[in-house]
């Protein structure tokens, strides 16, 4: 047997051998077939621009939108511009998802702790309601809440009323509506001191009680001032700075107070129903990963069930909860786009108005998938440092 | 000293026991579940009395064939059966011969077609349809013993599953010129579109997938990070936009005498949606892989592609069927979303079936059909993928 010789020449190993530079190549290859067809791609774009005579830019933002927006929380007319209308449908998008993820979580931590109640008529109904939402498209679901549900509701004259303050027909809900006072931007004042108050309380607490220290007069100082101050600023800057006005029927529909669009309560309520049937179950595998022998030691302390499962189970299932309660999350924003079927103006059909009016698929859709993906991203970056917090718990 | 064993009490034990166990252990849960219980029945009585009697089912069954197969010529339909009827007899043997992995498949394969065959036999498609379907059902249960009775090579089935399933496709597309002539793919819709969006999105994505999942793990840093670009776009924004891209962009960006239909672009945006989140499954089959496999591999002397073929993928795609049957199950309940970009899928023909006039004030019906075609499907294959799941021992390996 002859020894290999290791060679000790550099260069021995010839160039097409040669792990590095077979490596550059193979990634040099790639950029070059990917180039290539991107080249390829926007070669055939630009022609078929140039034919139709249209350029591409993101030029036309400044000009007039020349449509309505059915609902805005910004003030929008026909005569603002697309950049204006783009926002609009960003700030509808935002409205809905925020709102959406708050409800669905409430909910969706009620799904999963029923599912596991002990009474088995719970478990069974709530077991029922995750199979039916889990196994059906949001589609269906929306169009069904919209078209057979809400637009069903009888009209306005004869409204659902709640206790004369809210109200409910086809046209949307009517709540009552905060209306500020010139009072108010004080007032804001007050409360934001109030809080800054408790905070800088509870950072000094946490110092004493790091040096071993009581830190209760500090804390409670805290409380007291959170409490305190928007009070005595209520009373301060005379008259209330804030009232609720209540929907007042006038002559077609009501005015005053907070109006909800039919298609952004459909939208709403079929987002969270659709999300909260997932977080349930992400919910019930948390707790159900919570070892046995935790909630009986916690049982033998002689903790109440609330007790148990505030201070024992919850905090540890929060370890295993929050990453996939990250993708339910970036699962409702992005599905709150299908509110183009229902026709809540949120971003995505914004967008294709848009596109559809100026002709230039390719800016607006570029626009509304960054958008998305900024909100993707934007989400997981919170949810992560959340992450972060609750798994430094971890023991 | 002789005891006297005594019975339980029978209050512990017995139907009496277990309400007690489970309905009324405390004051609060007794009254919570005679409220409960009494709520659902109400809620049940109303739907039962709506759907037996209020419910106008004849706009679902009178329309049924446009529901189940869309514009596709009815004189040509026997090509779907045909299709279904390959796919049931190769499910049937695979069952048999390889066992409790595909069983389910098979199950579930027959139990939609016999389903199918009773929502024929109440509409005017008539008796042949009835029949064609339920012996559809049948042949998987026949085929089932033959596979277990017979010898059936095991090989020869895989490689009939891969040439199967494009021919199945290709039977109900047709070709053009052909005896088997084409069905443009505009006719196509109902149910069948449907599920044939899911099947290609999801049979198309899955090579894709596998390569970016490679490739999200590749030591090449360029690869990686295109790689993981792909993956986390796509992820970060919704299909509509893809939809939408695919439908509206996408003839921009090819040359003028590439002509793609709107299926065809409508499935390909699907593919290059799905395959981002196969990538994602497969990664995490790959990252299942103890090291000490790969370092095998490699002290034997096998090469990078060859540990890749032959070592890792085996047992990582393996692992990650049930999470892939979760994603063709979500892939089915997304198709829907065609409708927006104007193919006429299940919920696309409900709302063109509504809006004739013969069906005013009928959505109800018409969209409970809808949701229940899903219901029944996606928790069919849900239920499947659990029990495959189980089957393979994932996580317990």
């Amino acid at each position: 047997m002859t020894a290999v010789t290791p060679s000790t020449r550099a260069g021995a190993v010839p160039l097409w051998r040669d792990v590095r530079v077979l490596r550059l190549a193979a990634q040099l290859a790639v950029v070059l077939v990917i180039g290539l067809v991107v080249w390829f791609l926007v070669g055939n774009f630009v022609r078929a621009t140039e034919a139709r005579g249209l350029g591409f830019g993101f030029g036309f933002l400044g000009r007039q939108a020349g449509f309505e927006i059915s609902e805005s929380p910004i003030p929008f007319s026909a005569t603002d511009t697309y950049g204006t209308a783009f926002l609009v449908g960003l700030l509808n998008t935002l409205f809905v998802s925020v709102l959406g993820i708050i409800l669905a979580t409430i909910l969706g931590v009620g799904v999963g702790v029923a599912r596991l109640s002990s009474n088995w008529l719970v478990g069974r109904i709530v077991g029922g309601y995750v199979e039916l939402m889990r196994n059906t498209p949001l589609l269906v679901q929306l169009v069904i809440l919209y078209f057979v549900v809400f637009l069903q509701l009888p009209a306005v004259g004869d409204s659902f009323a709640i206790g004369e303050a809210a109200f409910l027909n086809r046209r949307g809900l009517y709540l009552p509506g905060p209306s500020t006072s010139d009072g108010f931007g004080p007032w804001i004042g007050f409360c934001v001191a109030g809080i800054a108050v408790a905070v800088i309380a509870r950072v000094v607490a946490r110092r004493f009680e790091d040096a071993g220290q009581g830190s209760y007069r500090l804390r409670t100082l805290g409380l007291l001032a959170v409490l305190a101050l928007p009070v005595i600023g209520w009373f301060a800057v005379g008259g209330a700075p804030l009232t609720f006005e209540t929907p007042v029927l006038g002559t077609f529909n009501f005015s005053g107070g907070m109006a909800l669009s039919t298609e952004f309560i459909a939208l709403l309520t079929g987002l969270v129903l659709y999300t909260a049937a997932f977080i349930g179950e992400v919910v019930r595998g948390g707790i159900q990963a919570v070892r046995r022998g935790q909630l009986e030691a916690a049982r033998a302390l002689g903790l109440s069930e609330g007790q148990v499962l505030q201070l024992v189970i919850f905090p540890q299932a929060l370890r295993v909860i929050v990453p996939p309660l990250t993708s339910q999350y970036l699962n409702l924003a992005k599905n709150s786009s299908l509110a183009v079927a229902i026709g809540y103006p949120d971003l995505f059909k914004i967008g294709q108005t848009m596109s559809n009016q100026t002709g230039q698929p390719v800016p607006v859709i570029v626009m509304v998938m960054g958008t998305y993906l900024a909100i993707s991203l934007v989400t997981s970056l919170l949810m992560n440092i959340y992450n972060r917090r609750v798994q430094v718990a971890e023991r | 000293m002789t005891a006297e064993i005594l019975p339980p009490p029978r209050i512990a034990i017995g139907p009496l026991g277990w309400l007690r166990r489970n309905l009324f252990q405390s004051p609060l849960n007794g009254l919570v579940s005679v409220l409960l219980g009494a709520a659902l029945i109400w809620l049940l009585l109303q739907v039962g009395g709506w759907a037996i009697g209020e419910a106008r089912w004849s706009v679902v069954t009178d329309n049924l064939r446009i529901f189940l197969i869309g514009r596709y010529p009815g004189d040509l339909a026997w090509r779907i059966w045909l299709s279904l009827a390959i796919l049931s007899i190769l499910s049937g043997l695979s069952a048999g011969v390889f066992g409790r992995t595909t069983r389910m498949l098979a199950v579930t394969l027959s139990a939609i077609q016999a389903l199918l065959a009773v929502l024929i036999a109440t509409s005017p498609i008539g008796l042949l349809g009835v029949l064609a379907y339920a012996g559809n059902a049948a042949a998987v249960w026949i085929a089932f013993v033959i596979g277990v009775r017979g010898r059936v090579p095991r090989r020869a089935l895989t490689v009939a599953w891969i040439v199967s399933l494009p021919a199945a496709f290709l039977l109900i597309a047709g070709f053009a010129g052909t005896p088997l002539t084409s069905v443009a793919t505009n006719a196509w819709g109902g149910l069948l579109l449907t599920v044939l969006l899911a099947t290609v999105g999801i049979v198309l994505s899955f090579p894709l997938g596998v390569l970016l999942a490679l490739g999200r793990r590749s030591r090449l840093p360029v690869i990686r990070i295109l790689s993981t670009g792909y993956i986390e776009l796509i992820r970060g924004v919704p299909l509509v936009t893809i939809l939408f891209m695919a439908d509206l962009i996408l003839p921009l960006f090819l040359p003028g005498e590439w002509r793609l239909d709107r299926v065809a672009r409508a499935m390909g945006g699907i593919t290059l949606f799905s395959a981002a989140y196969v990538a994602e499954n497969v990664r995490g089959g790959l990252q299942a892989i103890p090291s000490g496999q790969i370092e095998a591999a490699q002290a034997l002397g096998l090469t990078g592609v060859q540990t890749n073929l032959s070592i890792v993928l085996p047992q990582a795609l393996r692992a990650v069927i049930p999470a892939n049957v979760g994603l063709f199950i979500s892939l089915l309940k997304d198709t829907t979303l065609v409708t927006i970009i104007g193919l006429l899928e299940l919920l696309g023909i409900g709302r063109a079936v509504l809006a004739q006039s013969e069906s005013l004030g009928a959505s109800l019906e018409v969209y409970a059909f809808v949701a229940g075609v899903f219901f029944v499907l996606c928790y069919a294959m849900s239920q499947a993928s659990y029990r495959l799941e189980r089957a393979l021992g994932v996580g317990t390996r």
